[in-house]
């Protein structure tokens, strides 16, 4: 994984896994990597590892179970917020680039769906 | 873990390490960073032992280091330390004659890991395997404290990432890692403190993710914002 490495690298890597496991690349309730190994897995400081788990078990998306390793969440209705709150995260950054070029929200909307037709016309 | 207290070497007329107040901590990988003659290896060898400060100490978990905590330290030098007729199972026998906290299976994980085989002649491994035995032999102690000095030197792309993970594998909440290298980009995401050195000095000492955070910089961006106007 690239990072950008004027951010904090463990906000990076919960990013990644949420995006993983939205997209089905982690299966709900799987096993996920152990600290090192998930230190090894993206090439980072065992202990920014250690926050990765940290922060998405905080936030629910993940749970240690003594003994056994941490897991990804296995409840939908957590999965489908997660879902929305990174649709909402691209839009915000969407429309913050067309305001930058120029353009309103609505201008923007407008665009999106000429953009969509011009598609669906090919 | 260890702690340099106003530690000076001063090598004729030239003071190649000034004052040096540093405290290092288990649990973390640490980047030592600095140009060349920045006092960095000269640091490394009195954690060693092997060079005497001319003031201050250098303790290692409170203790002045010596021979006891050799035991404890294991230290990779940028010269070449092996001799010609050696194989790499020969580099490991001498280890293992030296440090009491040598494991055998762990040197044998680490050369297949790094793809090297017993019976090659160290004098005609390539600079990249060579620097690859050097690695896997010094992580193949036991110890508290692993220094390794320009561990990224003379390794291609490919190979780096296994030496990484093999450093990433090395730490430990007990452990303390120290990495100097000119390469500063090969361990901005696996260190996560760095201390910066200039002419002999401490210039500071930081929290990679803690910097990142309030700073908005990289380890990489640190340093050319500390040494830019020193290289040119």
């Amino acid at each position: 994984m690239d990072f950008n490495p004027m951010m904090p690298i463990w906000l990076q890597v919960v990013t990644a896994i949420k995006h993983d496991l939205v997209c089905g690349i982690i299966q709900p309730g799987s096993k996920l990597p152990g600290g090192r190994d998930l230190a090894v897995k993206y090439s980072i400081n065992p202990n920014t590892a250690a926050r990765v788990y940290q922060e998405l078990e905080k936030e629910g998306i993940c749970e240690t179970r003594r003994g056994l390793g941490t897991f990804a969440t296995g409840d939908p209705d957590r999965i489908e917020g997660l879902r929305r709150t990174m649709a909402r995260d691209a839009i915000t950054g969407f429309l913050r680039e067309m305001e930058q070029l120029g353009y309103s929200h609505a201008e923007s909307l407008t665009l999106l769906t000429e953009e969509e037709n011009a598609h669906a016309g090919k | 873990m260890l702690e340099s207290k106003d530690l000076t070497k001063v090598f004729g007329n030239k003071t190649a390490v000034d004052h040096v107040n540093l405290k290092l901590d288990a649990g973390h990988i640490v980047a030592l960073l600095g140009p060349n003659g920045s006092g960095k290896t000269t640091w490394m060898k009195m954690v060693t032992g092997l060079i005497k400060p001319s003031s201050g100490s250098m303790l290692f978990r409170g203790e002045p280091v010596g021979l006891e905590s050799r035991k404890h330290i294991a230290y990779m030098s940028t010269e070449p330390y092996f001799y010609t007729w050696m194989t790499v199972r020969d580099v490991g026998r001498y280890y293992e004659d030296f440090f009491e906290d040598y494991s055998a299976q762990k040197y044998e994980a680490l050369l297949r890991k790094m793809e090297l085989d017993m019976q090659m002649k160290t004098k005609t491994l390539s600079s990249g395997m060579m620097a690859k035995l050097k690695i896997a032999v010094t992580l193949a102690r036991n110890a508290d404290v692993y220094m390794l000095d320009e561990p990224f030197n003379g390794i291609d792309l490919l190979a780096r990432d296994e030496i990484r993970a093999s450093i990433i594998e090395a730490a430990g909440p007990d452990k303390l890692l120290i990495l100097s290298s000119h390469l500063v980009e090969e361990m901005e995401t696996i260190a996560d403190q760095a201390a910066f050195m200039h002419s002999g000095r401490l210039v500071e000492k930081r929290d990679l993710e803690e910097m990142r955070m309030t700073d908005g910089v990289s380890m990489t961006d640190r340093y050319r914002a500390i040494y830019g106007h020193v290289e040119g």
